[in-house]
């Protein structure tokens, strides 16, 4: 038998998100409104988490949200709690968001009123981390009862991230969190990353990761010009 | 497992090639990078399922691992990293985001069958 022929092709599987990630992040740039995405494991508290972002900018920022989940519209509801726009994504079967959901969540939405939008992904440390979604900052969670190495476990999710949150601090000394061994854990696969510790709950480190989206969208808009 | 999808990612571009060069493919050759987030053993599952119906049906994925490689800024060379797990040269052990290779996920060739095969498979 002959050696096969070979026809070089190159072409990039997620080409077509891409292609919406980059419209929809030109979009936001033009719009002036700062884009955060939320990947972190289930049960990690992100549904809270935002909660209180959201509620503790609101005084000063216009805020919006959109949420993945897989079946039920339970976030959306906790998260309108907070009076802010909240759009629920219920993506099926399917474990991650990608951009053309989102595209097609804005549709009916103006960019140009709000400051702030925050993406909530699915609940999942993996698949998430495939798929751009045009965001400016995206934040990866854990809380401290999820263990140390949770950064070494998904590397990918936490590299391919901006920012890490780590949440539920008022567990720390409960589940004997170390947190040297979990800030070298993210360094190790994310060097540089910058780290927030807190707890959504009492609010305590809040303060200090509210200041630093402040400051991202202050600089975007810098850039911008708007 | 988001593997399925990405497996009709690839079908669909090497589908859209192959009608484009009127080939028909034996073969797709892929690149993917070990920061894709695609797990193989998966991906190469899935294929099958995503080929099903398709004129691909039968074809076979040839998955090329790429490794992370980053560049060091202090010793002023590229340098694969033995892990993903230490984003650190590791000849000098400094630590480096800047990262050139390892997040592909990329259909880089087809293997096509020759008009002497085709007429082959006709006449049987």
């Amino acid at each position: 038998m002959s050696e096969p022929r070979l026809v070089e092709v190159r072409r990039n599987v997620l080409k077509q998100n891409d292609v919406i990630a980059r419209a929809l992040r030109e979009q936001f740039r033009a719009a002036g409104v700062f884009v955060v995405s939320l990947v972190s494991s289930p049960g990690s508290g992100k549904t809270t988490f935002l909660e209180k972002t959201l509620t503790q900018l609101q005084p000063r920022y216009r805020v919006a949200a959109l949420v993945g989940d897989l079946a039920t519209e339970n976030d959306a509801v906790r998260l309108a709690r907070s009076k802010a726009p909240v759009k629920q994504i219920t993506t099926g079967t399917l474990c991650h968001l990608e951009a053309a959901m989102v595209q097609n969540a804005l549709q009916d939405w103006d960019l140009r009123t709000m400051d702030f939008l925050f993406i909530e992904n699915v609940g999942n440390l993996v698949c998430p981390s495939s798929y751009d979604l045009g965001e400016n900052l995206r934040l990866v969670l854990m809380s401290v009862t999820e263990g140390e190495d949770k950064p070494l476990k998904y590397p990918t999710i936490f590299n391919s991230s901006d920012v890490a949150v780590v949440t539920k601090n008022e567990l720390a000394d409960a589940v004997e969190f170390d947190w040297s061994a979990a800030r070298t854990s993210i360094q190790s696969v994310r060097p540089g990353m910058q780290i927030f510790r807190l707890s959504a709950k009492t609010g305590e480190g809040m303060e200090a990761y509210l200041n630093f989206l402040a400051q991202q969208l202050a600089e975007q808009r810098a850039v911008a010009h708007i | 497992m988001h593997e399925l999808s990405i497996a009709m990612g690839i079908v669909d571009a090497a589908l859209d090639e192959s009608r484009r060069r009127g080939v028909e493919v034996s073969a797709v050759h892929l690149r993917l990078g070990a920061l894709s987030g695609v797990v193989k053993d998966a991906l190469l599952f899935s294929y099958e399922v995503a080929c099903q119906d398709t004129p691909l049906e039968g074809s076979q994925l040839i998955v090329e691992d790429v490794p992370v490689i980053v560049f060091c800024g202090p010793c002023q060379a590229e340098r694969e990293l033995p892990s993903v797990q230490l984003f650190a040269c590791p000849e000098c052990g400094t630590p480096t985001m800047d990262v050139r290779h390892g997040r592909e996920l990329e259909v880089f060739a087809l293997e096509v069958k020759e008009e002497e095969e085709l007429r082959k498979e006709v006449q049987a």
